[in-house]
């Protein structure tokens, strides 16, 4: 697979983050969603945003990918996003190939070369040979990984994922989680994520983020940083499941 | 499923036949006269004679109806593309177009034809004036309904104006166009006959208003028929091409 390696070693903890939130507010019609959120993500990491629901976790990413302004606070971002939302928003008109290569026909990429990318792509989302389907053919958890592709055609630097694996079924879910490791190790890519999943966060990330309920502030920040080569290995940590009293705690 | 949605088709065929068949007896038993009531035999006739005068007359009145049924899309998608762009634009003209559907427009045909003759021009104008609106506004209104979450979408990916509009708004407002498109479909060709009747050099109009001041009932129940004919075929050809555009629709589950 020809993706694009890091060809000198990054440097992790050296102080170069590539997203930076502080002290962002926001409020709806005087409903007040966001306080005082400050968010700092180093490139390369998968940091977990995990909070009860209607807290204001998506209107955080609508902030960082621009498509809501803050009312106050300073946002700093370093580098390309790949938004995925957390509705599929494939086009009903437009095949799985065309709805995946949507990004790079946009940036303006000829037909074979992005057709070439995308076809690498599709056997590890497993939509290998549904090319030529249209959404309304696919199940609910094929559109949603064909949006994950997308997402990923759309920027290798920053990713940030609303819920993407929410309505897959366990077996594909974990299938997914993996890739996704794997994947990151590859591009060594920066990956936001906001998840309702508490086994999920503790498996993928290397920080989690708890957010309290309306209006969403930081609960706490916690730093996973045990099995750090081999995140699959954390499912048997005892260490994983003192973390997941506490955040079941804080929650 | 199949076999009773076939034989639902049947009804209607068969009492058309029942119809036709009534009308031919009550015409024959009462000796009703030609130029009254003609039957549906002095009818056939009627077209078998004339129908070679009857389709150069169609052809005219066809051209009129297409040209002005391709100039009102045209002028549509600019409108409505304008009206998309502009708010402006489209708070001053959207009322208007809504007022301008109120002008009876078989009152103003004679003004067109004091303008613009006695040739095809006034008729497409006024088959441009029936089908303009129903496509303007159902193109409109598609592209206004768009999910703001696609537009996000789009914007995400830094898509271009025009972008946007190719891959987005466009494929997403055919949907109701084609609606809008369906009804103008049924307007036009009335529309042009209408248009014909109030003078003019050729079409099926002009054939039926000669026939009708020659109590020639027969030729106009026969002119008639051909534009009930045309329309039906105008309309299925139509709905023919929609559903083809929008292909993606009708999919089923399973690939
Ligand atoms: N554009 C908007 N206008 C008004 N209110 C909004 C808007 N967007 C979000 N909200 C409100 O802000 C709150 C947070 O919404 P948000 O979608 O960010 O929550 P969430 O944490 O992503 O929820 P979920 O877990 O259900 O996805 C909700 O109460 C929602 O109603
Ligand atoms: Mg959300």
């Amino acid at each position: 697979m020809k993706m694009h390696l890091p060809t000198t070693s990054y440097h992790k903890g050296g102080y170069s983050s590539i997203i930076n939130l502080n002290g962002i507010e926001k409020s709806f019609d005087d409903i007040k969603v966001l306080e005082n959120i400050s968010i700092s993500i180093e490139k390369g990491e998968l940091v977990s945003l995990l909070g009860p629901s209607g807290c204001g976790k998506s209107t955080i990413f609508n902030i960082i990918s621009g498509l809501t302004p803050q009312d106050s606070g300073k946002l700093y971002i370093d580098g390309t996003i790949g938004y995925m939302q957390q509705k599929d928003l494939l086009l009903p008109w437009k095949n799985i190939m065309d709805n995946v290569a949507l990004p790079l026909t946009i940036k303006g990429i000829n037909k074979n070369a992005r057709e070439e990318k995308v076809k690498k792509y599709l056997p590890i989302v497993g939509l290998e040979g549904y090319e030529k389907s249209y959404p309304s053919q696919l199940s609910g958890g094929m559109r949603q990984r064909a949006s994950f592709l997308r997402t990923l055609m759309a920027s290798e630097d920053i990713m940030l994922l609303d819920e993407p694996f929410a309505s897959l079924d366990s077996i594909t879910k974990s299938k997914m989680q993996l890739w996704l490791l794997k994947m990151k190790s590859k591009l060594n890519n920066t990956i936001l994520l906001i998840t309702h999943d508490i086994d999920e966060a503790l498996l993928l990330s290397d920080r989690i983020y708890i957010l309290s309920s309306k209006p969403a502030t930081i609960k706490k920040e916690i730093t996973l940083d045990f099995n750090m080569d081999n995140k699959k290995e954390r499912l048997l940590s005892t260490k994983t499941l003192k973390l997941k009293e506490e955040i079941l705690k804080l929650l | 499923m199949k076999k009773s949605t076939n034989i639902d088709k049947l009804y209607p065929v068969l009492s058309i036949i029942t119809i036709i068949f009534l009308w031919q007896i009550i015409v024959d038993l009462n000796n009703i006269p030609k130029y009254i009531l003609p039957s549906p035999k002095d009818i056939a006739l009627a077209l078998k004679d004339d129908f070679n005068l009857i389709m150069t007359h169609t052809k005219v009145t066809l051209y009129e109806s297409f040209v002005g049924f391709i100039f009102s899309i045209i002028l549509a998608f600019l409108l409505a593309i304008l009206m998309d762009s502009f708010t402006i634009i489209k708070k001053s003209f959207y009322p208007l177009l809504v007022i301008s559907q109120t002008i009876p427009t078989i009152a103003i045909a004679p003004i067109f034809i004091i303008w613009f003759g006695f040739g095809t021009l006034p008729k497409i104008i006024m088959v441009i004036m029936a089908c303009f609106f129903p496509i303007v506004i159902s193109l409109v209104d598609g592209l206004e309904k768009i999910d703001n979450d696609y537009l996000r979408l789009f914007k995400t990916m830094n898509a271009s104006k025009l972008q946007t509009f190719y891959h987005l708004k466009l494929p997403y407002a055919i949907v109701h166009l084609l609606s809008g498109i369906k009804i103008a479909a049924t307007y036009m060709i009335m529309t042009a006959v209408v248009s014909e009747w109030l003078g003019g050099e050729g079409g099926i109009g002009v054939y039926m208003v000669r026939a009708k001041n020659a109590y020639a009932l027969d030729k106009v129940f026969a002119s008639i028929l051909v534009i009930m004919v045309v329309s039906i075929l105008t309309i299925y050809i139509i709905d023919f091409l929609g559903n083809k555009l929008i292909h993606w629709k009708t999919k089923k589950k399973g690939v």
